[in-house]
């Protein structure tokens, strides 16, 4: 088992859910495939979503809802 | 032409910008950071003013349906021809079919990619900067979008690859930057300890940051209390409505300044603080969300000089890159 963390492309605020009322894209325990949305980073009024770069199990969040983020900032960690 | 296969991050087309115009509510638009833009341009050998491509962030995906010339400058960020990384700051030949791609900024905000012959799109209003907010200029009059098809002009002075800049020429974009600020037009609204306190800080940038201005996040300011005058409003940030110069600082409320930048709101009737020297914009529009600015004062006399020095630099690397 290694593991994989997923950063961040752009600076801007993170957000787990796609909206205030939806579910979270994934939560800590879920299997991810390459591609899958993990959140959103909202930067200049547009929301970007963070894609997993690798396949896994989501081990933790590294940052929390709504916290500002930068570029390279380690987001998501996964058991791969 | 430029096919454009992942537009980026609000990567527009931008020129010196459209001036004469402010008065009726147009700001200028055109590249934040003119120096980067300028240089891109004299690298590929266009005449100054050309129209080239600016994005923040993250770099666009382009495939070159022509053989040209190409260069990137402004943000320290890694650029590849079909996947081998080229060299930022100088000229680049590019073949037909090549694809121009970004990997992960690693310094600065915004990378430019100017193109010899420059970016074809029509004048509009004697430019063709892109103004987003009101969807004029550029290309359609906004940001570019996966499947745009760029024209380029044909009227490049000297396309060459190999042109560099020297490297104690290619700014360096440190995590705190500094600007050079005039302070004036409405600096005593703010009490003597405020003034202070705004040029002492070290402001962070916001994730509110974009080409209309940047909004900053460090101290509080507190305005002289006063019975405001007819037209200013209760609140003792605001003034009776006037012009604001594009660069100039406003304090809603007195936390969260704004710098203004080329996409400036005009005027309004907040309580303008002072003003960032034009050279300076450019490190402005280098720093992203989360880094730091400092302003430090200089006098009107400080500020034109800061200006001399600079455009004499830019002067001065035209001349050699000829």
């Amino acid at each position: 088992m290694g593991s994989h963390t997923i950063t961040s492309r752009t600076p801007g605020v993170f957000y787990h859910r796609p909206s205030p009322d939806a579910d979270p894209y994934v939560t800590e325990g879920a299997s991810v495939s390459e591609g899958d949305t993990v959140g959103l980073v909202e930067v200049m009024k547009t929301f970007h979503e963070v894609k997993a770069d690798a396949a896994g199990t989501v081990s933790r969040f590294l940052v929390e809802n709504e916290d500002e983020v930068t570029i390279g900032q380690e987001l998501v960690e996964l058991e791969t | 032409m430029i096919r454009v296969q992942d537009p980026g991050l609000e990567t527009t087309v931008q020129d010196t910008g459209r001036l004469g115009y402010y008065s009726i509510g147009f700001p200028p638009s055109g590249a934040l950071d003119s120096f980067a833009y300028h240089v891109g341009n004299a690298l590929v050998g266009n005449e100054p003013g050309a129209a080239a491509l600016e994005a923040v962030y993250l770099g666009p995906t382009l495939e070159f349906t022509v053989d040209t010339v190409i260069a990137v400058t402004g943000a320290d960020i890694p650029a590849f021809v079909d996947g081998e990384e080229i060299p930022t700051w100088e000229s680049v030949a590019v073949s037909s079919g090549s694809v121009l791609s970004f990997g992960q900024l690693r310094a600065g905000a915004r990378p430019y990619v100017a193109v010899a012959g420059g970016i074809d799109v029509p004048l509009y209003y004697g430019s063709r900067s892109t103004y987003t907010l009101v969807g004029i200029g550029g290309f359609q009059g906004r940001a570019l979008r996966a499947g745009d098809e760029l024209a380029l002009g044909a009227d490049a002075r000297d396309p060459k690859a190999g042109r560099r800049l020297d490297g104690a020429d290619v700014p360096v974009h440190p995590s705190t930057a500094e600007v050079h600020l005039l302070v004036g037009l409405h600096s005593y609204r703010l009490t003597e300890d405020s003034l202070a306190r705004f040029t002492d800080t070290e402001w962070k940038v916001t994730p509110d940051a974009n080409r209309v201005g940047y909004r900053f996040r460090g101290a509080e300011l507190e305005f002289v209390p006063r019975e405001q005058p007819f037209g200013a409003g209760s609140d003792p940030a605001n003034v009776t409505d006037c012009g604001y110069p594009v660069g100039s600082v406003q304090v809603p409320g007195g936390v969260e300044p704004i710098v203004l930048l080329q996409d400036a709101v005009t005027g309004g009737g907040y309580a303008t603080l002072g003003t960032v020297v034009s050279v300076d914009r450019d490190r402005l529009a280098q720093t992203k969300t989360g880094d730091r600015t400092r302003f430090v004062p200089v006098d009107l006399d400080g500020a034109l000089e800061v200006r001399r020095d600079r455009l004499g630099a830019l002067d001065r690397i035209r001349s050699a890159l000829t």
